[in-house]
Formats: structure tokens, C-alpha cells, sequence
């Protein structure tokens, strides 16, 4: 993988049965692959939530949000909890062209996603 | 139009390049005056469009050509102090289609997929598709206008119709 190219993490949170999942960079059609991928591979494990942390996200495209629009109807079919947090203000816009905003659960912060 | 492009930038359909040319267009748009918002959503029009043409006009064949165009838009807006406008011409060879049938869809209806259009629709002040000469691919003209420079002293940029999204990459 090269410097600096647009990467999934996967991280296990400190608090039971909760998943994060950390894209970083600019999720469009060349990387929402790999995005996909990570949730499905959280969403298989079943967690109680799973949070998605974007705040390393530049950039999302609808691609970005077709990969997120099925974890969410996967999570509601498995009954987990799906949380967006931390995007900055051009990534909510996209949403909010979409009206996808009041589709999600999104918190401002990490913190908070583990609660909302 | 008549008059050659100011940039004609020739591509593959490959999804990897599109950072790129997101890049170019957000750069080009703002020497020719844009604010960084207006930048953010040409950029993210373009975007929207390659990535169709890739799925749906090629369906995900990534050696297929895709032809872009840049005008200032009007070629006079260059020469004055009038707001800068931008237009974009993307071509492709992939099977037409009506044009009529290019609409966003019902956004009620949450699902994957679908919102490209209706994202380009949204930020762009015109969008038109048409069948190319030859019968053999597609046309998208994108025309953005933008807004009164301010004269100095004035407060910053005021927003336009178009002005409520902002999804580009940040200048370096």
C-alpha cells in the first residue's frame, strides 16, 4: 500500500461488544470496496454497535454512501446499533444533498457515538 | 461549441484516477475565480459523473475512454470583471441511452445506489445529457456560474442557489 493512500482500519473498542471501523482518506468508487469489506467482516462478528469513525475522511462520494447506506440495513436486519461520527463538514454535506442525514445515527465525537 | 477547449484531459475509465481529476478540476475552477465551495461541488459533479460512466456506461471496463472538456463559461468571463463560470463537457463510447431517462430518483425510497445523478442535479446550476454524433456514446454538459466577487472591505463570499454543499478535496 502506498504512503499515504486511503485505508479501512478495524479496531476493537475497550467497551464490550463494540466495533470500530476507521476509513481514512477519500472514500469514492476506487476505495468503497474496501470499505464494504471491512464492514462486512465487523457486521459477520455481530457486535451489539458498531461505530464508524470519520474522521480521517476528506472526501465521500455516493459510492461512500451506498456502502453505508447497506451496513445500515444490514445492521437493523442483525438489530446492531450503526453510528457515524466525527465527519467533517463537506462529508456531511453529501448526506445532507442525499437526505441521508436523518437516515443515520451521527454523533459529533467518538465519545458520543459510543452512547448515542 | 465552436471554440477549441481550454484543457481536454483523455482517461481511462479506471475508478483510480478520479482523486485526480477531482484535483484538476477543483485547481482549474478556482484560478478561474470560484470560491472554495463552488471548487468542492464541481469537483464532486465530475466525480459523480465518471463514476456513471464507469458502472453504468462501461460497467466497471477500465481501459475505456472518457474524453474531458473545460471552457470558461462565458469565454468573455475570462476577459472581465463579470462572475466566473465554468463548463465541462465529459464524453464517453459507452451505449446511449435517452437522455430523458437521466433523472435522480426518489429519494424517499433509502436504498444503495442511484444518487449520482441527483447529486449532480443538486450542485451544478446546468446538467445536460445528450446522445454524441455517430451513435456510438454520451454526452454531459456541466455549466457552473458563480458569484459577485466582493469588493474589498465587503464581508466574505455570499452563497449562491447552488451555494449549501461543500464535498471536494481541501486545497493543498
Amino acid at each position: 500500500m502506498p504512503a499515504g493512500a486511503d485505508t479501512v482500519e478495524i479496531r476493537d473498542s475497550d467497551r464490550p461488544g463494540v466495533a470500530v471501523v476507521v476509513p481514512k482518506g477519500d472514500i469514492d468508487m476506487s476505495c468503497s470496496p474496501q470499505l464494504r469489506d471491512a464492514l462486512r467482516r465487523v457486521q459477520d462478528k455481530r457486535p451489539e454497535r458498531i461505530v464508524v469513525d470519520l474522521a480521517s475522511v476528506r472526501y465521500m462520494d455516493s459510492s461512500g454512501l451506498a456502502t453505508l447506506v447497506e451496513a445500515m440495513k444490514n445492521a437493523k436486519q442483525h438489530q446492531t446499533r450503526l453510528v457515524l461520527c466525527a465527519m467533517n463538514d463537506k462529508v456531511l454535506a453529501i448526506f445532507e444533498i442525499a437526505r441521508l442525514h436523518q437516515y443515520f445515527v451521527i454523533s459529533d465525537s467518538l465519545d458520543q457515538a459510543y452512547e448515542a | 461549441m465552436s471554440e477549441p477547449a481550454h484543457i481536454t484531459v483523455h482517461l481511462h475509465g479506471d475508478p483510480k484516477y478520479l482523486a485526480g481529476v477531482r484535483e484538476m478540476v477543483a485547481s482549474v475552477a478556482r484560478r478561474l475565480g470560484f470560491d472554495e465551495l463552488s471548487c468542492s461541488q464541481l469537483a464532486l459533479a465530475v466525480d459523480e459523473a465518471l463514476c456513471n460512466v464507469i458502472r453504468h456506461g462501461y460497467q466497471g471496463q477500465d481501459e475505456r475512454p472518457i474524453w474531458i472538456r473545460i471552457w470558461p463559461e462565458p469565454l468573455e468571463s475570462l476577459k472581465s470583471d463579470a462572475p466566473p463560470g465554468i463548463r465541462v463537457v465529459i464524453e464517453d463510447e459507452a451505449a446511449q441511452v435517452d437522455p430523458a431517462a437521466m433523472q435522480g430518483r426518489e429519494l424517499d425510497d433509502v436504498r444503495p445506489g442511484g444518487l449520482g445523478v441527483h447529486i449532480i442535479r443538486e450542485v451544478m446550476d446546468e446538467a445536460i445529457y445528450e446522445k454524441r454524433s455517430g451513435g456510438v456514446g454520451m454526452s454531459l454538459t456541466l455549466i457552473k456560474r458563480g458569484n459577485v466577487t466582493p469588493t474589498v472591505g465587503a464581508q466574505g463570499p455570499t452563497q449562491g442557489p447552488k451555494g449549501n454543499a461543500s464535498c471536494g478535496n481541501d486545497p493543498a
